[in-house]
């Protein structure tokens, strides 16, 4: 793309025979740029006299060359990433609203704080007394986020969303065991994210789907018919994936603290609800947020995240361990916590991402994640309603940060919410979520973020009516597109057919 | 705000075309008892210099980063980190995208991430490898849920009591709500610090669902991986091997040509800070006929339809948004910003360099070791080690505290984890450490002693 002004682009979908295609923009693997004897790092040489490692070790311990692996010099491996990072749809680079995501700006100061040699370089296992501003920037993050979400305490261990949801589920079951209930049930409503069941089946729990009303909530109702005391919790995101607030969230905790069930809280979408509504004052028992999400630390094409998980008090034994502890002498870990569910990883989180949101929280202040929140409501509404004639959303209930719509393209045209979202990549936009939620057909789910500016909404709104009428008038552009990046449509199903995993070397 | 670009003008001319009067009327449809209580008592915001100043004053009390001269190790190494590797990792292409469902929008991602995958094969002698799990510790507990799916008939999980303390526990969790596996502790021969191969033989009968092992281990010690594996082979037991110290792959034959069925590690090695503990990033590698059953992202190989090479995520069948309850796992993404940094540290090290600076790291904790043992402090095994060992102390806790004085971090206590090692501190040696610095802490502990 960087070369593009420059070089003559070869012929759009042109038929050319595979591998002898004009590669103006091709980028070679790492692999493929190697000459024998090349080299990226220099190291200091071994003292005189000594035994090598490898003497050291002995032929019986070590292996030989590592054949096939990059040697190149330093020049030419940045130049190799480099490349490869003019490839990418980004945040930075363009509008991104990809649903559920929450791809809003991840502030660049927030990388060169976690870069601070005092975070960075310090070793999990320091003697505690060293390392106590490590400590003070936990415990205050666990502090920021009970407030935020309204809940008592919160365990910042879990590498990721997904990790967070099994601790989540983990600690549930504990919970339960530890009065002597083993309880067997996930009610699970059919908006959820896959992670949801597929978490469940790891905490050893059976998943019941509780099916969405017409107007795409889940009914108090529906819950009350299949609670029972074989059921250990809900799993409920809200706002709920169409983009929707969960009109009756407090009735259904009650529902389901009734009958001694607990209501865990998919945190995914708290973007939409920081200083507009707490999770803990709707009666969740746990909530575990994605910091990559609302709190800004960057996605990094699929991590690392972090997954904090909140939880109320009588939850709190139940933790992973070690938990902060605050003690005469300064913090220090406490592992005696019998009643914790373990670890889920090494040492204590993914420290550079918590450092990270931390910063962002003391930036926005309670007032600023507010004013993020409710800027988010209002893009997302903007864009829903701008679009409405042609894009109706799937709920005719108000949206939150997010909005989910449909078209009648497939029927009026044959063109597929799959070549809206490619044709997109044409105009420089990447395309939000799509097919998902699986109850909404040809689902499109946008959530802007509060940190694009109306012009960009404007252009993103201007861009979804230009493709819409295109695939009236002419379906094709849309049904072949992306036209205008290095490459036309990939073949995925190629892909998964004749899976190629790795780089081989040419046969000699 | 600065995050927030929407002037006073915007924010008006929006609210006109939705038809709201204010924001408020946009979520006036929420219980009003949730929004009356929702304000967040936190302090205001702050401008950037502000931010900055009162991180650099938290950076700043973690003493233990800066004027220690350290050989703290234990699971996360310290490693130099060449400049190019956080330049590159700190692109904002990379990141500030996402998981590439969009294949045509990702070329970049997808393609490090099967580079990535492929550094990962060669080093371990695999047939795949995926494309990241989040650290060493889960990748070993995935793993050990992959072997279940493999092997369901059978039911013993034995991991070596000389794998990492925190890898045993992850497990110990993963497994924690699942029935019909019971894990066994394999014990180490106290003599070598290796797996004890006859307690192993001993375990491996018709149940044996898979054997976990450290490669090299908790104390550093490269184990004996190749005759476990063939014990646990002849009993149809699966061999997971778990590798914390990755760069020790560097220099020692690869688990794949040892008999592991599942090699699995932390790669926080290759060019990642220590952080405090994290983000690292797991690696996960197999045989070709398990693929099926792996957890986690896999970028493929294929072309565009103009025949042009291109990669995308692929065999997403096997996962949670597509299986749900049944998927292979519940893990979405990878850690893909970290294998990322992995993958541009393992191309500038490189075929000849990534060995040397193993063999470095051998050399200088064997230097460390010998300077001990001249001052009577004696290594705690006689099994190999790479870059770190156990040394003995009478008083282990005061001789750390003494060494401390003298501002050396000299070890990690193994007491916590290993009561049996009580007396033993667990050293770590890489090329960070230089002669000057070997010689301090031989001296410290000699002093302590």
């Amino acid at each position: 793309m960087a070369t593009a002004g420059k070089i003559k682009p070869i012929a759009m979908n042109s038929k050319t025979e595979p591998g002898k295609a004009t590669q103006p923009n091709r980028v070679p693997l790492i692999f493929e740029l190697s000459s024998e004897g090349r080299r990226g790092a220099d190291m200091a040489p071994r003292k005189a006299g000594r035994r090598s490692g490898a003497e050291i070790l002995g032929p019986q311990l070590c292996r030989d060359d590592l054949k096939g692996f990059p040697e190149l010099s330093e020049p030419q491996v940045v130049r190799h990433f480099l490349r490869l990072a003019q490839l990418n749809f980004a945040q930075a680079l363009q509008f991104y609203p990809l649903g559920s995501c929450t791809m809003k700006y991840n502030p660049v100061v927030n990388d060169e704080m976690a870069a601070l040699d005092g975070f960075a370089a310090i070793h999990p296992l320091a003697p505690p007394h060293l390392a106590q501003g490590a400590f003070e920037l936990m415990a205050r993050l666990e502090a920021a986020l009970a407030e935020i979400t309204g809940m008592d305490a919160v365990s910042l261990h879990p590498a990721a969303g997904a990790q967070g949801e099994l601790t989540g589920l983990l600690v549930m079951r504990a919970y339960h065991r530890k009065r002597g209930e083993t309880r067997h049930k996930v009610i699970i409503p059919d908006t959820a994210h896959g992670t949801n069941p597929a978490s469940c089946t790891l905490a050893g729990f059976e998943v019941m789907v509780a099916r969405s009303n017409a107007r795409g909530f889940i009914d108090a109702a529906e819950v009350k018919r299949l609670v029972s005391t074989d059921v250990a919790a809900m799993m409920v995101t809200n706002p709920n994936t169409i983009g929707v607030f969960e009109p009756e969230i407090c009735e259904i905790a009650k529902i389901l603290h009734d009958q001694g069930a607990l209501l865990y809280m998919d945190g995914a979408n708290m973007n939409a609800l920081m200083g507009v509504a707490k999770p803990g004052h709707m009666g969740a028992d746990v909530v575990q947020l994605n910091l990559h999400k609302t709190f800004s630390t960057p996605h990094g094409g699929g991590g690392p995240g972090a997954g904090p998980v909140c939880v109320k008090r009588e939850l709190e034994p139940f933790l992973p361990a070690p938990r902060l502890k605050k003690t005469e002498r300064g913090w220090v870990f406490d592992e005696d916590r019998p009643d914790s569910i373990g670890r889920l990883r090494s040492f204590h989180g993914n420290f550079g991402m918590l450092v990270r949101a931390y910063a962002y929280i003391l930036a926005l202040g309670g007032d600023g994640l507010a004013q993020a929140s409710r800027t988010a409501i209002l893009a997302a509404n903007y864009i829903r309603k701008r679009l409405e004639d042609r894009f109706p959303c799937a709920s005719p209930e108000p949206s939150m940060h997010e909005c989910v719509l449909q078209h009648d393209l497939e029927s009026r045209a044959g063109v597929s919410t799959l070549e809206i979202a490619k044709r997109l990549l044409d105009f420089g936009i990447h395309p939000p979520t799509i097919y998902f939620p699986l109850v909404v057909k040809g689902a499109m789910m946008i959530e802007p973020t509060e940190t694009e500016a109306k012009e960009v909404l404007d252009n993103f709104i201007a861009v979804m009516e230009r493709i819409y009428d295109e695939a009236i008038d002419d379906p094709e552009v849309v049904k072949n597109a992306p036209h205008t990046l290095r490459l036309s449509r990939v073949d995925e199903a190629e892909a998964a057919r004749r899976p190629i995993l790795r780089w081989q070397p040419k046969a000699e | 705000m600065r995050f927030i670009p929407h002037t006073s003008a915007d924010a008006a001319a929006m609210l006109e075309a939705i038809g709201a009067a204010s924001i408020d009327e946009l979520v006036r449809h929420i219980p009003a008892a949730l929004r009356d209580r929702a304000r967040i008592n936190l302090e205001p915001g702050r401008g950037e210099a502000e931010v900055v100043a009162e991180l650099r004053a938290l950076a700043d009390r973690n003493e233990g980063a800066r004027e220690y001269v350290t050989f703290l190790g234990a699971g996360y190494y310290r490693h130099y980190i060449p400049a190019a590797v956080r330049a590159i990792a700190s692109r904002a292409e990379f990141a500030t995208s996402y998981t590439p469902y969009q294949a045509e929008a990702s070329q970049g991602t997808t393609q490090a991430i099967f580079e990535f995958q492929t550094l990962i094969t060669q080093l371990t002698a695999m047939d795949v490898a995926n494309a990241s799990m989040y650290d060493g510790a889960s990748a070993a507990a995935e793993a050990v849920l992959m072997a279940r799916r493999l092997l369901p008939k059978r039911r013993v999980i034995a991991v070596a009591r000389s794998l990492w303390p925190d890898y045993r526990a992850t497990i110990r969790t993963y497994l924690s709500a699942l029935g019909g596996v019971e894990i066994v502790e394999i014990p180490f021969d106290g003599e070598t610090g290796m797996v004890d191969l006859k307690a192993l033989a001993a375990m491996a009968g018709d149940d044996l669902l898979a054997v976990v092992i450290g490669y090299p281990n908790a104390f550093g010690i490269v184990e004996p991986l190749e005759s476990a594996a063939e014990i646990a082979r002849r009993a149809g037991a699966l061999v997971i091997s778990s590798t914390a110290e990755a760069l020790a792959l560097g220099l020692l034959k690869p688990p794949g040509d040892l008999g592991a069925d599942i090699v699995t590690g932390e790669g926080q090695s290759f060019g990642l800070p220590v952080a405090f503990g994290g983000p690292g990033v797991g690696f996960m590698a197999a045989r070709t006929a398990h693929l099926r059953q792996m957890p986690g992202r896999l970028v493929g190989q294929t072309r565009d339809r103009d025949g042009r090479r291109a990669f995308c995520l692929t065999l997403s069948t096997r996962e949670q948004h597509i299986r749900r309850e049944r998927a292979t796992s519940n893990i979405c993404t990878n850690h893909s910003l970290c294998a990322l940094a992995a993958t541009v540290y393992l191309s500038l090290m490189g075929r000849a360099g990534l060995r040397e600076l193993a063999e470095r790291n051998v050399e200088l904790a064997h230097e460390a070791a010998e300077m001990l043992a001249h001052r009577g402090i004696r290594g705690r095994f006689s099994g190999p080690f790479f870059n770190e060992f156990a040394v003995r102390l009478p008083h282990p806790d005061a001789a750390l505290a003494w060494a401390e004085q003298r501002r050396v971090l000299a070890g990690v206590a193994m007491r916590p984890h290993y009561a049996e090692l009580s007396d033993c501190v667990l050293v770590s040696v890489t090329e960070m450490n230089n002669s000057s610095e070997l010689t301090m802490l031989a001296d410290v502990l000699a002093e302590a002693r």
